[in-house]
């Protein structure tokens, strides 16, 4: 009898998380903005104008709009390869790591198997991102789940070593005639397409769907009631016979994989070769835009597109108005300060 | 130091503890207790677990203020807020949990607690300080050695130390000799005897009468948050504190005896079971246990004897160092927890909240979890809900329970978030049902529940292992009782042929 | 392979690590205390643009190597404000000061982008500079060099020797117990960030104002992860770190020297092996729980209230 009412009150309840949400993503903004405008005013420079400016650039018009999909696609990926794990309280720090050895292998399969036609070459080069991602996080899963070394440590030691390994093989077999640093351009085969003659390519999609996917495997399927199992309460979940170790291995495995798949895209999709030393943080800023929004696919969703807008802004703040790009980094540094600082917002928020 | 000549006649205690009470969310912890603490004495502070020793002397040391009642020190109103003032006061605690830190050295220990350290540490010299109190009270530990690798005894006398270095006047020891070997036990009791001839007022708080009796001068027995006596020694007896300790009669409560069928394949048993430990854990030695279908078997004992140990050794988590553990005749020693509970083996743990729920998860959810092979549709995409909320109501109908299906198990009360397992864990007829402290704290209503609910399954032909500290509960309901203490069965029996008196005897360590 | 080739590798491997171990032995205090700071890099980079900047103006480089040190404490003092005062997350804060360092130091350093300084001057030993000039000049070094050792030395001395290193190690091992014996936790977990900040700002220092005497944006090249891991790899330990900042550091400079005698060993290979060889002890000596990591690395102090 009560289940109506309970079923009521659900519905209330879902109405009042979003309206906090919202709330709490606007505040964080909004404070980080008056922080930002600071600092501009500092530099000489008009806020109001510069932030009418990134709204307009961004959001007013087609390209802009395009430009800040291009931007969120690696993000949503990251973000999510370090959800996943996080749902089994797994730290999974490594991402820029196993992005950097799913571009390499990626890249491998590209420069070895130029001459297949596109229909067999990119999806072989999915593979061969997961692969080589999935092979980077399962060495720390493995430690962890034999109780060794805290995934957080191992994680972090091989994301100084990916890049090596990457600049190993670049520098010295796959360089172009003309640059040391990075391999001749891929060939078309190897590309991802593109959408609609813009930048985005089809990892937008692989990424939306991913996130899709894993929001159902959590919500509806066994597997994700085991891991929501293990992550709220891992003492009970071992009582249940929840076999702890095996999730671990396959979470972190699963993280890498989606890892790896943000790097193939890099190097496909968006480069279109392989630079030694291209992700200037691009795996931290998805633990970061995933420790934000809790680990929740829609979360990710929003706050890696607010992220998007940010860095697409401030790339056209740059052109504009003559500040270094890299400055656009206080304004999102800012963001992250606010939420971070903000402990009571974020306690009422957590769920897992 | 104390002074350690006029201490034959010494009327005045040093700390009076009057009318002291302490009530946490509703259960009476402390209930006007008065307790006078002589110097060059040993003090006993006797009881069960859950009598309110240990509210009580964390009062004294300032972690907790009691709600009414004074300590006063030399005849003068004393007040302590915080740990800061009890150490001003110069009294002493060691923990329970003992506050070492495994990384740094018995002397480092030692120096981070010192009042009066130099900023420029002089090592050697807190060495030497440590060598000398120990010749002089016979702790003997090593200054140099990490912390890490001290056995459990030598903690404690590092914490021992600690507090003779800063000066405390009055030691309090919380269950000092729960995970102490026997040989230790005497270690540590000696080195009492030689701190209470230096003039040091000591506070024992325990549960073992063997060691009351050994070196005790005064006792003072709680039950129930309240003092149900203080003797001298010379006024003591074994017979005379268990009568004090433990409540006389048991109120009836109509359970039938069960089948016991004695000529059917046990379902559980244990030979020569042994277990290593742990830190602080009791470690399992040669246990030899069976139990029957449709029979139930209490293990009566106070906590941290072994029960933790015992409970997750038959569940799958911790496997036999030696020893085997058979299910119908089989041998499952190493098998995993998945496997024994498809066997049919369930748990009901005492701290359903910790140990057997998903906090944010509703009932319903935490009931399909058990068994979500079982309502795995598509090969693991969905999960029949349906089907899995028609089971959990069926089992809730027979047990005659109500539960709220989709409340979030957090939000549920201590009585309703065990009802909540119990209907979980018998849904599915199982064979084996472990119940650990089934009823700690819970209400009468959810306790009565529960015991039904035990019952009814051994009618069905269950077998049940039932960890209680509640004598009263263990004799109604078993078919026959265990005693674990320190770690070993000392006694079985059937409830009939034995009484209170007797267990209580061995549940306090005298007879063994 | 000569002895001056030896030799010369041993010299750039001194130049390079020296802003190295400063940096690490910084990070070894913090992670002492209980805290991890990802964020060096950002650290780093704000230190070595404002210590840059400032030697560019004033042309004192002494100047520009204090303002780098009050930079760093600084930095980590936003550090403590969010882990400690705030409670969050140390990764992600750590993270998020990365990212702040990334466009500060890219702000503050622009206009000087390209600009030429004198450096620190450098020095040689009484002695050295009686060797042939060949060796000698691979020897001339600047003060923060020399006082590389004696910081280690200083470090070292001052978490094992003092009333107030003990208090941080114990703050680090088990804040709770280091409450119960009357020390206030977030007092020294600041203490330590900030004595952590004044290190690496040194080494940052030494970074853009003594051995590449420029700036550009990035020019720390991770070495603030760097620092993270040779934190691990010297076990928390100021003594042990001196020998890892050589290892790290010397690995591009001893593959020149490989391939001089005919190995080919890649450097990028090469580099790699100090973090292989962590991970690797790490595993074989008992994993986390006995590799003398602080207890409480990572937890955030919630008090008792």
């Amino acid at each position: 009898m009560g289940d109506r009412a309970e079923a009521a009150g659900r519905f209330g309840f879902l109405r009042g998380r979003i309206l906090e949400a919202l709330i709490r993503y606007g505040f964080m903004v909004l404070s980080a903005l008056v922080l930002f405008a600071i600092i501009l005013l500092i530099a000489g420079k008009d806020p109001i104008q510069s932030y009418r400016d990134i709204l307009t650039s961004t959001l007013g018009s087609a390209y802009g709009l395009s430009e800040v999909l291009v931007a969120m696609t690696p993000m949503l990926l990251t973000a999510l390869a370090v959800a996943l794990p996080s749902r089994i309280v797994l730290i999974n720090v490594g991402v820029e790591g196993q992005l950097y050895m799913g571009a390499c292998l990626a890249t491998w399969g590209a420069l070895t198997f130029s001459g297949l036609p596109a229909w067999i070459l990119l999806p072989w080069m999915i593979v061969l991102g997961m692969i080589g991602g999935s092979l980077w996080a399962f060495i720390p899963g493995l430690l962890r789940a034999l109780g060794l070394v805290n995934e957080t440590i191992t994680t972090l030691l091989l994301n100084s070593v990916a890049p090596m390994i990457v600049s190993f093989f670049v520098f010295g077999f796959w360089h172009s005639p003309m640059d040391t640093n990075k391999t001749p351009n891929f060939v078309p085969a190897a590309r991802l397409p593109t959408l609609f003659g813009t930048r985005i390519d089809v990892s937008l999609l692989l990424a939306l769907a991913l996130l899709l996917i894993f929001w159902l495997l959590t919500r509806y399927t066994r597997w994700g009631l085991e891991m929501r199992a293990i992550g709220g309460n891992p003492q009970a979940a071992l009582r249940n016979g929840i076999p702890v170790k095996g999730y671990v291995i396959a979470a972190m495995c699963v993280g890498g994989a989606i890892a790896g798949l943000a790097g193939m895209a890099q190097v496909s999709g968006f480069y279109g070769v392989l630079l030694a030393n291209f992700s200037r943080g691009t795996g931290y800023m998805g633990f970061l835009i995933s420790w934000l929004a809790g680990g929740d696919p829609l979360g990710i969703v929003l706050t890696s597109f607010v992220v998007a807008v940010i860095t697409t802004g401030g790339n056209l703040l740059q052109l504009t108005r003559d500040l270094p790009y890299a400055v656009i980094n206080i304004l999102l540094a800012f963001t992250l300060f606010v939420v971070l600082a903000r402990p009571s917002l974020r306690r009422r928020r957590r769920t897992a | 130091m104390p002074d350690a000549t006029s201490t034959v006649s010494q009327p005045q205690p040093l700390i009076r503890l009057r009318g002291i009470s302490k009530t946490f969310a509703g259960v009476v912890a402390n209930d006007h207790i008065d307790l006078d603490i002589y110097p060059a004495e040993i003090h006993a502070l006797l009881g069960e677990n859950g009598a309110g020793k240990s509210t009580l002397v964390k009062i004294l040391y300032g972690f907790y203020g009691a709600d009414s009642g004074g300590i006063e020190l030399n005849g003068r109103p004393l007040s302590i807020r915080s740990p800061h003032d009890a150490r001003a006061a110069n009294i002493g605690l060691v923990f329970q949990d003992l506050a070492l830190i495994p990384a740094f050295s018995v002397a480092e220990n030692v120096a981070l607690f010192l009042p009066d350290l130099d900023p420029v540490i002089d090592i050697q010299q807190v060495c030497s300080r440590l060598n000398a109190l120990s010749e002089q009270y016979g702790l003997q530990v090593d200054p140099q050695q990490a912390g890490a690798a001290l056995s459990i005894g030598e903690m404690q006398k590092v914490e021992i130390l600690k507090l003779l270095m800063s000066n405390a006047r009055v030691l309090i020891l919380d269950e000092p000799t729960r995970v102490l070997a026997p040989h230790e036990v005497d270690s540590l009791l000696a080195v009492l005897r030689n701190l209470r001839s230096a003039g040091y007022a000591i506070v024992l708080i325990t549960h073992k009468l063997n060691e009351v009796l050994a070196c005790a001068d005064r006792v003072t027995v709680l039950r129930r948050g309240r003092v149900s006596g203080t003797l001298l020694r010379k006024d003591a007896t074994e017979a005379g504190l268990i009568d004090l300790m433990f409540e006389k009669g048991l109120a009836s409560l109509e359970f039938e005896r069960g089948g016991g069928s004695g000529s059917e394949t046990p379902v559980l048993e244990l030979r020569g079971a042994s277990t290593q430990t742990q830190g602080a854990d009791t470690p399992l030695a040669d246990l030899e246990l069976e139990i029957r279908p449709g029979e139930i078997v209490g293990v009566a004992g106070v906590s941290g004897n072994g029960q933790k140990e015992l409970a997750d050794l038959l569940l799958g988590i911790t496997r036999c160092a030696s020893g085997r553990k058979l299910l119908y005749g089989e041998d499952v020693s190493r098998e995993s927890v998945r496997t024994l509970r498809d066997r049919g083996v369930r748990f009901i743990p005492e701290n359903p909240l910790a140990m057997a729920s998903i906090p944010f998860m509703s009932v319903l959810e935490n009931f399909a979890l058990t068994d979500s092979r079982l309502y795995a549709r598509w090969g693991g995409m969905r999960l029949d809900w349906p089907a899995a909320e028609r089971d959990l109501i069926a089992s809730a109908e027979k047990l005659q329970f109500t539960i709220p299906i989709y409340a979030v198990a957090r939000s549920l009360s201590g009585g309703n978030l065990q009802r909540m397992v119990i209907v979980r864990e018998l849904a599915r007829n199982p064979r084996l049902i472990l119940a650990s402290y089934l009823t700690r704290g819970l209400d009468v209503q959810s306790a009565q529940a529960a015991r039904t609910a035990l019952v009814q399954a051994r009618a069905e032909g269950c077998a049940i292992l039932l960890i209680s500290e509640d004598l009263e509960e263990l004799f109604s309901l078993s078919d026959r009782l265990l005693v674990l203490y320190g770690g070993r069965i000392v006694g079985s029996f059937q409830p009939a042929e034995t009484s209170v008196h007797a267990v209580g005897h061995l549940m306090t360590g005298s007879g063994v | 392979m000569t002895l001056l080739s030896i030799l010369g590798v041993l010299s750039s491997a001194i130049f390079s690590g020296t802003s190295l171990l400063y940096t690490t032995l910084g990070e070894i205090i913090d992670q002492r205390s209980g805290t991890v700071n990802l964020g060096l890099e950002g650290v780093l980079l704000v230190s070595a643009s404002a210590g840059f900047a400032l030697t560019s103006i004033t042309g004192q480089p002494y100047l520009g190597l204090l303002l780098a040190m009050l930079a760093g404490g600084l930095m980590n003092l936003v550090m403590g404000y969010l882990t400690v005062t705030r409670r969050a997350n140390q990764l992600a804060s750590g993270l998020a000061l990365m990212f702040f360092g990334f466009g500060l130091s890219a702000w503050i350093g622009r206009p000087y982008v390209g600009a030429k300084i004198n450096g620190l001057p450098r020095i040689a030993l009484p002695g050295i500079s009686n060797l042939p000039v060949l060796y000698a000049s691979l020897f001339r070094f600047d003060l923060l060099i020399y006082l590389a050792v004696p910081a280690a030395v200083l470090v070292w001395w001052l978490l094992f020797r003092t009333r107030w290193g003990l208090g941080l190690r114990a703050v680090g091992e088990s804040a709770d117990i280091a409450f119960a014996s009357g020390r206030n936790p977030r007092r020294i977990r600041y203490q330590a960030l900030f004595a952590g900040g004044l290190l690496a700002g040194l080494g940052a220092a030494h970074l853009s104002i003594a051995y590449a005497m420029n700036w550009t944006e990035y020019m720390t090249a991770g070495r603030g992860f760097i620092a993270v891991a040779l934190v691990i790899f010297s076990k928390w330990h100021p003594l042990r770190a001196i020998g890892g900042a050589l290892l790290f550091s010397g690995a591009v400079a001893f593959q020149l020297l490989l391939q001089s005698s005919g190995f080919q060993i890649s450097p990028f290979l090469l580099s790699t092996i100090p973090y292989v060889v962590t991970i690797l002890v790490l595993v074989l000596w008992g994993g986390t729980r006995r590799h003398s990591a602080p207890a409480s690395l990572g937890r955030v102090y919630q008090g008792s209230e």
